[in-house]
Parts: structure tokens; sequence; C-alpha cells
């Protein structure tokens, strides 16, 4: 009688880290290459095969991903954010108004409501950056809806009706490929920036702050500058979509903006960036596709989630990621 | 008075609700001096370096560096004056390779001013000398590992590398040794030796006494949050009131 028993191999830590190592045989390269080259040529190709309601499916997918890379890189320094619609929202709102009001073209609106919505947003949360944990994610929680209820009460941009009739983009095309653009700089930077020397304090804050704080960084500086970068993407998101729907308003602080990157970051796999991008493009496709199931959808997609979270709570890239540097091979027992 | 001293605390107090975990604790340090603070659990030793380095915002008293008034300095500004700490209960950045648990130190506006330069990679060099010198094994996969991973006695010792990373002039050492095996003291006995041959002073809380007064020229005794007894160690441990404080363990020294 002949058995087989699986063996597991792990591949060592210091082939795995991308150095000289990696650089001894063309397949030691594609071992590192393909699964980050392979997402970039899936991600430009697929606008071209894609019909129109799948490409704006994809779009949608890219805008959800960017406010979940956002949200993964304020995790990184230990802030859990409940509130991305505040970033989202303030970056429609500001290119919204620009374009409204001053006619200023979409091509400079888009960029400075990137920028000051990401300010906004720092500079509203700087109070909350003595707070930790749950605290701090009851003030994001709480501040878009504090945005909702100012633009009900007062009237101002356009109070509950919003400002509609803005600025499109040339083409769908444009929309498309600008969102993913984004999303792949957005994806790559933020992966490289918490990977140097600068972005280890920022996941050193996350693990024991009091530490960092020992080890001489002002920890407060710290958690500023991740909020802005993160904000930033957010923001960009929020502008992006604006002159996609060519209208903003109130929905633009909604709460499934907030609870959909967080669903993402959970179901793909938290600080990993890609975890929380492949994350969104599960999904926002999800959730299309159930649209048939009419009122019922909701309760499919929530079924998905408890799935999802339930059988693999690490997250599916860091499941797929463990699968790809580990090698199983049936071993004869004699 | 406090012009000679390094290090001189005035007066310090903290009270927790209806405890007094620190009462009215004065003592000054001389340069390259080694000062032990020890007494009973409780007695408020974690809780006077906490006051010291501003974890803790004291309720009265100050704390003087170099001259310096350095009361109500942000913790990390501290730390960047070149007073170190250790924590007692060790939190590594679990998430961090053990050595780049160091590249958060050596990235300090303090390091920084002294080594110029250190662009990506080239401080992890440092930092695995640094684990070495504490001793990691360097060329194993040790100082790789994710640090959640270590066994206890390591991340003791990569807390020490991480005080010794920030180049500092005083380390506070809290509860260093505790939860080492007797070998790991052993090795770092004369890590602790060495660093008091550079020049550096260091304040250590330990309750391992017998090691601690081989490096140590002087200790306080503390006893519900109030210094009982300051000198050289083997007469503050004939001391009446310390061997009250210690309610009759027999202390025992060699």
């Amino acid at each position: 009688m002949v058995g087989y028993r699986k063996e597991r191999l792990d591949r060592g830590i210091k082939t795995r880290a991308d150095d000289i190592f990696a650089l001894a045989s063309y397949r030691e390269i594609l071992y590192l290459l393909l699964p980050r080259v392979l997402p970039v040529v899936a991600f430009l190709i697929l606008p071209l095969i894609l019909n129109i309601y799948w490409t704006k499916v994809m779009l949608l997918s890219c805008i959800i991903a960017l406010l979940a890379l956002s949200w993964d890189l304020i995790a990184s320094a230990g802030m859990v954010s409940l509130g991305q619609a505040l970033f989202y929202g303030l970056g429609a709102y500001t290119t919204g108004v620009l374009n409204h009001y001053f006619k200023w073209p979409i091509f400079i609106t888009i960029p400075l409501a990137t920028l000051i919505g990401g300010l906004i947003s720092t500079f509203l949360l700087l109070p909350a950056l003595r707070l930790r944990g749950i605290y701090f994610s009851m003030i994001t929680l709480i501040l878009p809806l504090i945005f909702i209820r100012i633009v009900e009460a007062t009237g101002i941009f356009g109070g509950i009706e919003g400002l509609s009739g803005l600025s499109p983009f040339p083409n769908r095309w444009v929309e498309v490929y600008l969102a993913i653009g984004f999303l792949l700089l957005f994806l790559f930077g933020f992966r490289r920036v918490v990977n140097t020397d600068y972005g280890l304090v920022f996941q050193g804050i996350r693990d024991n702050d009091r530490a960092v704080m020992s080890s001489g960084a002002n920890i407060y500086r710290y958690k500023a500058e991740a909020l802005l970068l993160g904000s930033i993407a957010g923001a960009f998101a929020g502008a992006m979509m604006t002159h996609v729907y060519r209208f903003v308003g109130m929905p633009s602080f909604a709460l499934d903006l907030s609870l959909l990157p967080l669903a993402s970051a959970v179901v793909g796999g938290i600080g990993t960036f890609a975890g929380t991008t492949l994350g969104a493009f599960i999904l926002v496709p999800i959730s299309e596709a159930l649209r048939a199931f009419g009122t019922l959808r909701i309760v499919f997609y929530c079924f998905m989630l408890v799935i999802f979270v339930v059988g693999l709570p690490e997250g599916i890239f860091h499941y797929i990621q463990r699968r790809y540097h580990q090698f199983e091979r049936l071993v004869r027992i004699e | 008075m406090k012009e000679p001293f390094f290090l001189y605390v005035n007066g310090l107090s903290k009270r927790f609700g209806g405890v007094v975990a620190v009462d009215n604790v004065s003592f000054g340090l001389r340069q390259g001096e080694s000062l032990g603070i020890i007494g009973p659990n409780g007695s408020g030793k974690t809780t006077l370096v906490n006051l010291i380095t501003n974890f803790t915002k004291p309720d009265s008293g100050k704390v003087f560096y170099r001259g310096r008034d350095i009361t109500g300095l942000m913790p990390y500004s501290i730390a960047n004056l070149g007073i170190v700490r250790s924590f007692q209960m060790v939190r590594p950045f679990y998430h961090l390779p053990a050595f780049k648990n160091l590249i958060i130190p050596l990235r300090s506006p303090r390091v920084m001013k002294q080594v110029r330069g250190g662009k990506y990679g080239e401080r992890d060099e440092v930092a695995i000398d640094l684990l070495e010198d504490v001793g990691f094994e360097r060329d194993s996969f040790v100082p790789y590992k994710m640090a959640g991973t270590l066994p206890h006695g390591y991340l003791k010792r990569m807390e020490l590398a991480r005080c010794m990373a920030m180049r500092p002039d005083l380390l506070i050492l809290d509860e260093l040794f505790s939860g080492m095996s007797m070998s790991e003291v052993a090795s770092t006995l004369p890590i602790i030796e060495r660093l008091r041959e550079e020049g550096k002073t260091v304040v250590m809380i330990e309750h391992r006494l017998r090691e601690l007064f081989r490096v140590v020229d002087r200790v306080i005794v503390l006893n519900f949050g109030r210094k009982i007894a300051e000198g050289n160690a083997r007469e503050v441990m004939e001391g009446e009131e310390v061997k009250k404080a210690y309610l009759g363990s027999e202390v025992e020294l060699e």
C-alpha cells in the first residue's frame, strides 16, 4: 500500500524580499512581477472589453476602491475611520461649488477640490487626533452626518436639491481611465509610502503609540499627515464622481460611502492596499449583479458579506498571498 | 542646588483618585552616574518614570534636565533631548519585522541630526547591528521575523535596543530583567555595564536586586509613593524602614 502525504514548503523570508536575491533568475523575477503586472494589465484592458453598463460598474468600483485605499492608509496609522463620506463629500462639494458658481473648467476644479477637500477634512479632524480607538471613530462617523444636516437646514449650495448640470467629462473613456489611473497611482503610491522608513512610523503608531513617542516621533504630526494623504484620495474620488453624475448634493455625505469602503477593506484584507482594492472590486460588482433580486438584494448582499467574513476572516487577499508564497506537493509514504 | 545635577527631580506628586501614587519625591542624578529605583509592587516606581518622561502629567513638582525645566514637554520632545525610557510591558510594533522596529527611533529628529543621510535601506544595516549588540543572532532569521512572533526575552532585549537606537544620554530602564531567563539576564548585564562605561547615565527600576546592585552606584527606595531611603545599596537594605517595606521577605545580598 502506497500512501501520499501533503508537504508544504514556505518560501524563505530572504528570497521573498525584493532584493538582489530576486535577480537570480527569470523565474524569480516573474515570481515577483506577475502578481503586480497582471492586475495592472487587467485594469487597462477591461474597459475595452466590457459594455457600457459594466464599465460604469467598474468606474464605481474604482471610486469605492479609492475610498477604501484612503481608509486603509488612515488605518495603517492606527485610526479607524467610519466617515469616509466626509472626504468624499468635501471633495464633491468643493468641485461642485467651484464649477457651478465660478464656472471653472473641470481640469482645474478637480485638482483644486482634491487638495482643498483633503485639507479641510484634515483640519476638521485635527482636534480628534488625541483620541484613540473607538472615540476617534465616533467623531469621524458624526462629521459627515453634521454636514448633511447643515446643508439641509441652511439651504447653502443648493440645499436639499443640490447643484445639478455641472460640467461633464469629454467622454466615458476619459472618465474610466482617469479613475483607473488614479486608482493605480494611489494603490502603488500608498503601498510604497507605508513601507518606507517614513511610513514605518505610521505602522508603529498603530501598534504602540507610546513606544513611538518614546522613540522621539511627534505622533500627532504623523497622524495628521496620514489623514491628509488618505483624505486626498477620498476627496479625489468625490470630486471625480461629481462630474460623472454632473450633480452634487446631500447623497455625497451618505452613510453608504462610509460603510462600503470599510466592508471592502474587511472582505479584501486590511493593511496591504491591494486587499482593499480587491475587496471593492468584489463587493461592488456583486452588489450590481444582485439587482435582479429586487428588494431582496440587500438580504443576499449581507449574506455574501457574512460568508466572506466568517470564511476568510483574515481577508481574501491575505489568503491568496499566503497560498502564493507556499508550495504544496504530494510526498510518497512507503 | 539644581545646577550641578544632570537630572533633578523636585517634589513630584501624582494622585490617582484616592491613591497617592507618587508623593513628593525628589532626587538628583549626576552625569555618568547610575541609579536604581526599588520598592515593593505598587510603590510608584513606574509612575515616577512616567512623570519624569511626561507620559503622565504630574500634579505638582518639577523635573530639571541639564539645568533646564522640562516639566510639561511632550514625551517625544523629552525623548529627543536624550531621555529615553523603556516600557515594563513590552508591546513591540507587532506587525513589523524585528529590525524594522528600530527604524522608528533611528528616524527620530535626534538621531537624524547626529547621523546624516539615511536613504531607504541604509538604516536597516544599523538596525541589525543594534539587534546583534543585544544578542540577536545576525545570520539567522530572527532579526527578520515579525516582532509579534518573537519570544518574550527577545522582545525585552529588542526594547533595550530600541532605547539604544535613540543614542540616549539618560537611559531609564523599567524592569528590563523581568521575565528574562537567567542566561538572558547574564548576557544583558554586560551591555548595561558597557553603556555605563560609555558615559551614559542609567536609571534602572528592578526587582532582581542582586543583578541591579552589580550595575548601580546608588539606590532609592519607594514605598506607597514616598521615598523612604536613598544611598549605597548595602546600607539602604539594612535600614529598618526598608526591611519593613519588604515585609519580612528576606532580602539576600550575595
